[in-house]
């Protein structure tokens, strides 16, 4: 019989968190005999980037995968606790106000469904990386999205019961033309190689952009009484440092592999960049025009999280010869325009929607001013009057005709010229006989790089043109065929009410109501 | 100069940690807001688990915070007793 | 360039003109004119005339601005892919050297938008 240490009260040295690591991340791969390693991995090589000793690869955070489950299994514990209490207690009623809700929805429908695809990614990366600490790594971000995309539908779950426009948003996902935007950018990533994966994931999104989504936006939740949000939210982020970390040592390990990796990864941040700029668009609107009270601007947040931070991350990246991506100047110059000409679209196209819009209010417009002295009076408030004076005649500016996409982004080509915020920006580019168009320098570089690539795109205007977006109840042939509504129908909104403004919708009716109720026992009026 | 910076979700372990922080880092600058607090300290930062376990007046793993983490930036060096931001140029 | 890949990259363009039945993809912008928020994407058959895109469908797409009431097409200032384009309104698409997905704007001289702030 052996004694162990409990039994003996002699306890062993404990080991320490570098040893831990070591023993936990290391040896625990072999060279295959009966195949070849690079059957293996058979896209472990073809990108071009070298690696010669994966041991090299460190995970800063050394946390082992029996930590991982420890700590991972906390923080289920609370925010699942905080999402009960929030639902027990009509929480949703605590809201500033049911403008709020569509912020909800924006995200359910596009960052939601990009978890879980970040999900699959993850564990794709994992199998196809040869070195086990990487390896490890990738695990455990691929369980993170997984908890991600599950506990955002369980918080949104509850206001699915209540609230119009959530009830088909992985449908949608695949169909409407705004979230073809968010969906278009992972699947760029997910059918590139692993390593240009790990670059547009896992260190420009990652690193570089998803704290302006999770970071504002979910204080911001809070801010306007949503605990749910909040909590799924900062629950996710705490994964997100993590996954920082690990596309920050992704780029280190690449970059002091082999010199020749340089231009390749740095080609990865200007497309990928820029790529994930381009998504953002949908969080700059969220932050200056859907939250009712409001936590920073936009312009505020782009300057803390990627001016500030992202400034510092690139200064200290300049060692190994990379400079900040193409587009960061014209970026940080769009800080003041982008929400504004984003909210501009979705008002124009509400009912494409499945969310509802409104006019900014004048106290609202006071703050965009303040907050954008330079260029909110002088180009957009001249918009939102005008279109508060039709409202006000009974005349709704609904703009009817289908917009054209870029090529690449999917976004409408609603963004103005660098320097001159009264032109819309065209770039062109030909290939084998055809025309692409595109929204920016960015958008162009990367379609002229790898244009067999992008000539594949799902444009969702396009494919409304070309017949492929009707339901199979729908006939083009009747007289009285409406092919707007037939769309529509087939992303599958509940048409007249997901897709109206919100003044008038159910959501503020129900909502009043309800508030009402909370100080009342008089059942609710009307 | 260029700041890191490490974010907590408020609530009463990451007080004791942001109380530890400030403790060890003179320059180190805290910002409030809604649901969470933000740290940034010019350069680098450091986090002792003896101060951070001062405060609570427990023990405590520097992995625990993990829990209460919303966000960092900058190189991390970890190891039992330290957890540290800094950038390298 | 070439995408990098394990094996021969090539594949058909997604939005070629035999696939819209028969029409050529036209895209419009009203210069100065930022409410309308992106320029407009229209399937029109090639050989329709140029005139019939400003009788029958712009006024269904920008009319809902009020300068749209005020518009002199004669006085129009036309670009087709960035280059000064005169089209002839009684001549076809086709005619008037149009090709799939290309890309017009037109400007009106005098017309600036709301309160002359190109929107």
């Amino acid at each position: 019989m052996t004694m162990t240490n409990d039994a003996t009260g002699t306890a062993k040295k404990k080991l320490g968190l570098k040893e831990r690591y070591a023993l936990m991340t290391r040896g625990l791969d072999w060279e295959t005999t009966y195949q070849p390693m690079e059957d293996v991995f058979p896209y472990a090589t073809y990108e071009g980037i070298k690696v010669h000793d994966w041991d090299k690869w460190e995970d800063p955070f050394r946390l082992t995968m029996d930590a991982y489950w420890k700590y991972q299994a906390e923080k289920e514990q609370k925010l699942y606790a905080i999402m009960d209490a929030f639902a027990q207690n009509n929480g949703h009623l605590g809201l500033t106000d049911a403008r709020y809700i569509n912020a909800l929805k924006l995200f359910l429908t596009g960052v939601t469904p990009l978890e879980y695809m970040a999900h699959r990614g993850f564990a794709h990366v994992g199998r196809q990386l040869p070195g086990v600490g990487a390896r490890v790594a990738c695990q455990m971000q691929s369980l993170d999205e997984l908890r991600h995309a599950q506990t955002q539908i369980h918080s949104m779950s509850n206001y699915n019961k209540l609230y119009d426009g959530f009830h088909s948003w992985r449908h949608m996902h695949d169909r409407v033309w705004y979230l073809s935007v968010p969906k278009s950018f992972f699947d760029d990533a997910i059918t590139a190689g692993p390593f240009e994966y790990m670059i547009a994931i896992g260190f420009s999104f990652e690193y570089v952009l998803t704290n302006l989504l999770f970071v504002p936006f979910i204080s911001g939740a809070a801010y306007n009484g949503d605990m749910g949000a909040m909590a799924f939210g900062f629950s996710a982020q705490s994964d997100e440092s993590r996954h920082m970390t690990l596309g920050l040592e992704a780029i280190k390990f690449m970059l002091e592999q082999d010199p020749d990796n340089l231009p390749i990864v740095q080609h990865w941040i200007d497309k990928w960049f820029w790529r994930g700029y381009r998504v953002l668009t949908l969080v700059a609107m969220m932050l200056d025009y859907m939250l009712p009270k409001k936590v920073m601007s936009w312009k505020e947040a782009w300057e803390v999280y990627a001016e500030q931070n992202g400034g510092a991350l690139f200064a200290d990246l300049a060692r190994y010869g990379i400079r900040p991506p193409l587009g960061w100047q014209q970026a940080c110059d769009d800080k003041d325009h982008l929400s504004h000409q984003a909210w501009a679209t979705f008002y124009q196209y509400q009912a494409a929607a499945p969310f509802h819009t409104w006019v900014p209010s004048e106290e609202d417009m006071a703050w965009q001013a303040d907050k954008y002295p330079d260029t909110f009076d002088k180009y957009y408030r001249p918009r939102f009057e005008q279109w508060a004076q039709m409202e006000a005649e009974g005349n709704r500016f609904n703009n009817g005709t289908l917009p054209l996409l870029c090529q690449v982004c999917q976004i409408p080509m609603l963004f103005t010229e660098p320097g001159d915020p009264t032109r819309i920006c065209y770039r062109e580019s030909e290939y084998k006989g055809e025309t692409y168009h595109t929204c920016s320098d960015g958008c162009k570089n990367i379609f002229d790089h790898e244009q067999e690539k992008y000539i594949q795109a799902w444009l969702p205007v396009h494919q409304i043109y070309q017949g492929n977006c009707f339901g199979p109840d729908a006939d083009p042939t009747s007289p009285d065929f409406n092919p707007l509504l037939e769309v529509i129908k087939w992303y599958g909104y509940n048409v007249g009410v997901d897709n109206r403004p919100y003044e008038g919708s159910e959501d503020q009716t129900n909502f009043r109501a309800w508030k009402q109720q909370t100080t009342s026992n008089a059942p609710a009026a009307g | 100069m260029s700041t890191v910076f490490i974010a907590f979700q408020t609530n009463e372990t990451s007080r004791g940690i942001v109380e530890a922080i400030e403790e060890d880092n003179p320059t180190a600058v805290v910002q409030e807001q809604p649901a969470m607090v933000k740290v940034d300290v010019p350069d680098s930062m450091t986090i002792r688990r003896s101060t951070i376990e001062e405060k609570l007046g427990r023990r405590f793993d520097l992995q625990e915070m993990h829990v209460h983490l919303i966000t960092l930036s900058g190189h991390i060096d970890e190891s039992d007793d330290e957890f540290n931001l800094s950038w390298k140029q | 360039m070439a995408v990098k890949a394990v094996k021969e990259y090539v594949f058909a363009p997604m939005d070629t003109q035999e696939k819209l039945h028969g029409a050529q993809l036209t895209y419009i912008g009203w210069i100065d004119h930022l409410m309308f928020c992106a320029p407009f994407a229209f399937p029109f058959p090639p050989d329709m005339p140029f005139g019939a895109i400003l009788e029958a469908v712009l006024p269904g797409s920008f009319g809902q601005h009020p300068d749209f009431a005020q518009i002199d097409w004669s006085q129009a200032e036309w670009t087709k892919g960035g280059r000064p384009f005169h089209p002839d309104p009684a001549k076809s698409l086709a005619e008037n050297g149009m090709r799939h997905k290309d890309s017009l704007t037109f400007r009106i001289p005098g017309l600036t938008g709301i309160k002359g702030t190109s929107s």
